[in-house]
């Protein structure tokens, strides 16, 4: 088990600076500005396309990946050989259809899959940047994915499209660039983080603060990783991910390869092995530090508070019509998260359907076969293909 | 109240014009401005909001508490929103709209009074049409057979049916007294939908009518 786990690290770390996918480049002279007040220079962004754009160039979509996830959406990931993580939405003749649209997804900032990001060279040391990297907000991630548009020659977008993060990135852009996105689905997300997602966050960043391989956020200078810590992080943010039904369906009570408990603290139970097979195959493709800064960038993200409070004003004016998805059995975003955003965007006006999918699995439902989900999609993203004229 | 009812009968209905379209719809159709901003409350698969879209030129919102129907609605390039008459309309701000449309849901609503009154407050105008539990046939089922009526507006038993708060015509025009609303105009459909080519008394319409189609403002 050793062998394999490192070599897969081994890779891990070489996607953060020498990925497999197509980059663009930043120099000196083209800093991404950051919240937190550093000109970030130079900077690179990985992203993968699906899909041809077309001579208008009007029919690119941006999906936007959430915390965990990356530019991998509709393509084999190249460290796990897994599927892309959004096969069921994105490709051909799905609801986003890489037949009629461009596709385009992009490694966020301060992630760990070639765009710049903690596990990035700082070139004023020749190390990795640990803890030295500013912190990242939702919003520096919509710049810098603005800053690829640019860079590719995309005006504005036809859709923008993502789940939790991803969905919080979709109502930045929506905010930030009104005539930039002709439509929006955020799914699976909130205009804010709740104190109870903050909390869960802090208990996965403890985690790994607390491993002694975690060496300050220097373990790359090292050549550890703190594998236990972040690994104990995952356990803990995959339970909010699912639901008690959807547990209780999947483990119930049944135990792990023996017919009685051992009388140790050995995974008895499925949900304990299921556990710690997660914690164990997310160190493998992911950065601890990437973890903290991106659990941190959700954790600050409040678009009303960017707004005087009144999260309306994030979207007066707007043109852009939306579309926004909830989850039954989704606790950690719940319903009301979505209805909020609801709310706001009838109040300033902004043309918005809501689709409350009914699901036991939980916030992870955004990312499984929810066929409600898929049609819902499908009808809202072909209309507005129609009003688009594509 | 005949004085009122003069003024009534919902003049223009493009009567020629109907296609596949629900009588009632092409009521409400006659009532809306062209180029206005509507809202549909309870508003099914969305037909009637594509109908003021395609023929009035309307910005139209939707309410509909099935998926299916919302499904079907976003299908059709409407911005529907799953939710409820009885919850969701609070959350709407002041004239918003220039109508609201209210069809055949006020009566399964849980707080009608309240919810007439969000109408009035978010729209300039309200649209609202419900099934006339004083048509002659709901009254012999009740007065010859001692049963509560299943007609053809009201199919339900009345264990099943999803309407809690029948009222008739009377009553509806007692409520818009109490909230203070404005009749502008107001019809009754026969029992093919049509509305009623006469001005006729109130009674009248609260026995042979199977709907009322009420246009209220303000007062």
């Amino acid at each position: 088990m050793a062998t394999p786990l490192l070599k897969s690290g081994i890779e891990a770390a070489s996607q953060a600076v020498e990925p497999t996918s197509p980059v663009a480049r930043f120099a000196a002279d083209e800093p991404l500005a950051m919240d937190a007040g550093v000109d970030l220079a130079p900077w690179q962004i990985a992203y993968q396309t699906a899909g041809t754009l077309n001579a208008a160039r009007s029919n690119a979509v941006l999906v936007c990946h959430a915390l965990t996830g990356d530019q991998h959406v509709a393509n084999t990931h190249p460290v796990t050989g897994k599927p892309g993580w959004w096969e069921r939405l994105v490709g051909p003749g799905k609801p986003v259809d890489t037949d009629r649209y461009f596709v385009i997804c992009a490694n966020v900032v301060g992630s760990c899959m070639g765009t710049t990001g903690p596990a990035s060279i700082n070139p004023a040391t020749g190390r990795a940047y640990g803890l030295d990297f500013p912190l990242v907000t939702v919003r520096d991630m919509v710049r810098g994915q603005a800053m690829l548009l640019d860079r590719l020659g995309i005006k504005d977008l036809f859709l923008c499209i993502g789940g939790s993060m991803g969905g919080m990135q979709v109502l930045q852009w929506a905010a930030s660039y009104p005539e930039r996105v002709f439509a929006a689905m955020p799914i699976a997300t909130g205009a804010r983080h709740s104190a109870q997602n903050i909390a869960f966050h802090e208990v996965g960043r403890q985690a790994i603060l607390a491993d002694p391989n975690w060496h300050g956020g220097r373990y790359l200078d090292v050549g550890t990783r703190p594998a236990k810590g972040l690994g104990v992080a995952r356990m803990g943010a995959h339970i909010t991910y699912l639901s008690e039904p959807a547990l209780h369906r999947k483990f119930g009570r049944r135990l792990q390869d023996r017919d009685a408990p051992t009388f140790s603290f050995d995974a008895d139970f499925q949900i304990e092995s299921y556990l710690r097979h997660q914690g164990i195959t997310f160190v493998e493709r992911f950065d601890a530090n990437a973890y903290l800064y991106l659990t941190r960038a959700m954790d600050y993200f409040d678009l009303a508070a960017d707004h005087g409070g009144v999260l309306a004003n994030a979207f007066r004016g707007t043109r852009t019509r939306f579309c926004i998805m909830s989850f039954t059995s989704d606790w950690l975003f719940p319903t009301a998260d979505s209805r909020a955003i609801v709310h706001a965007l009838n109040a300033a006006a902004a043309p918005v359907a809501f689709v409350e999918v009914e699901s036991d699995k939980g916030h992870d439902a955004f990312l499984l076969d929810e066929p409600a989900m898929i049609s819902a999609a499908r009808g809202f993203i072909a209309a507005a293909g129609r009003e688009r004229g594509l | 109240m005949s004085a009122v009812s003069a003024s009534l009968a919902p003049a223009g209905l493009p009567q020629d014009a109907t296609g596949s379209s629900r009588v009632d719809h092409l009521v409400v159709l006659g009532l809306v401005e062209p180029g206005s901003r509507v809202l549909d409350v309870g508003c099914g698969d969305g037909s009637l909001l594509a109908l003021l879209r395609d023929r009035r030129g309307v910005d139209g919102r939707g309410i509909e508490l099935s998926r299916q129907g919302v499904n079907a609605c976003l299908a059709l390039g409407l911005p529907v929103i799953q939710g409820d008459a009885d919850t969701d309309l609070a959350a709407y701000p002041d004239d918003a709209f220039d109508y609201v449309i209210l069809s055949q849901t006020i009566q399964a609503t849980r707080q009608p009074k309240v919810v007439l009154e969000h109408l009035l407050r978010i729209g300039r105008r309200a649209i609202v049409s419900f099934p006339n539990f004083g048509h002659w046939r709901v009254r012999s089922e009740l007065l010859l057979r001692g049963r509560m009526p299943v007609t053809d507006i009201l199919p339900d038993p009345w264990y099943e049916t999803p309407n809690i708060h029948h009222c008739t015509i009377r009553d509806f025009v007692g409520l818009c007294r109490v909230v203070g609303a404005r009749i502008e105009r107001a019809s009754a459909l026969d029992a093919s939908g049509h509305p009623m080519r006469f001005a006729l008394p109130w009674w009248v319409w609260n026995l042979v009518g199977t709907q009322g189609v009420f246009l209220l403002r303000r007062g």
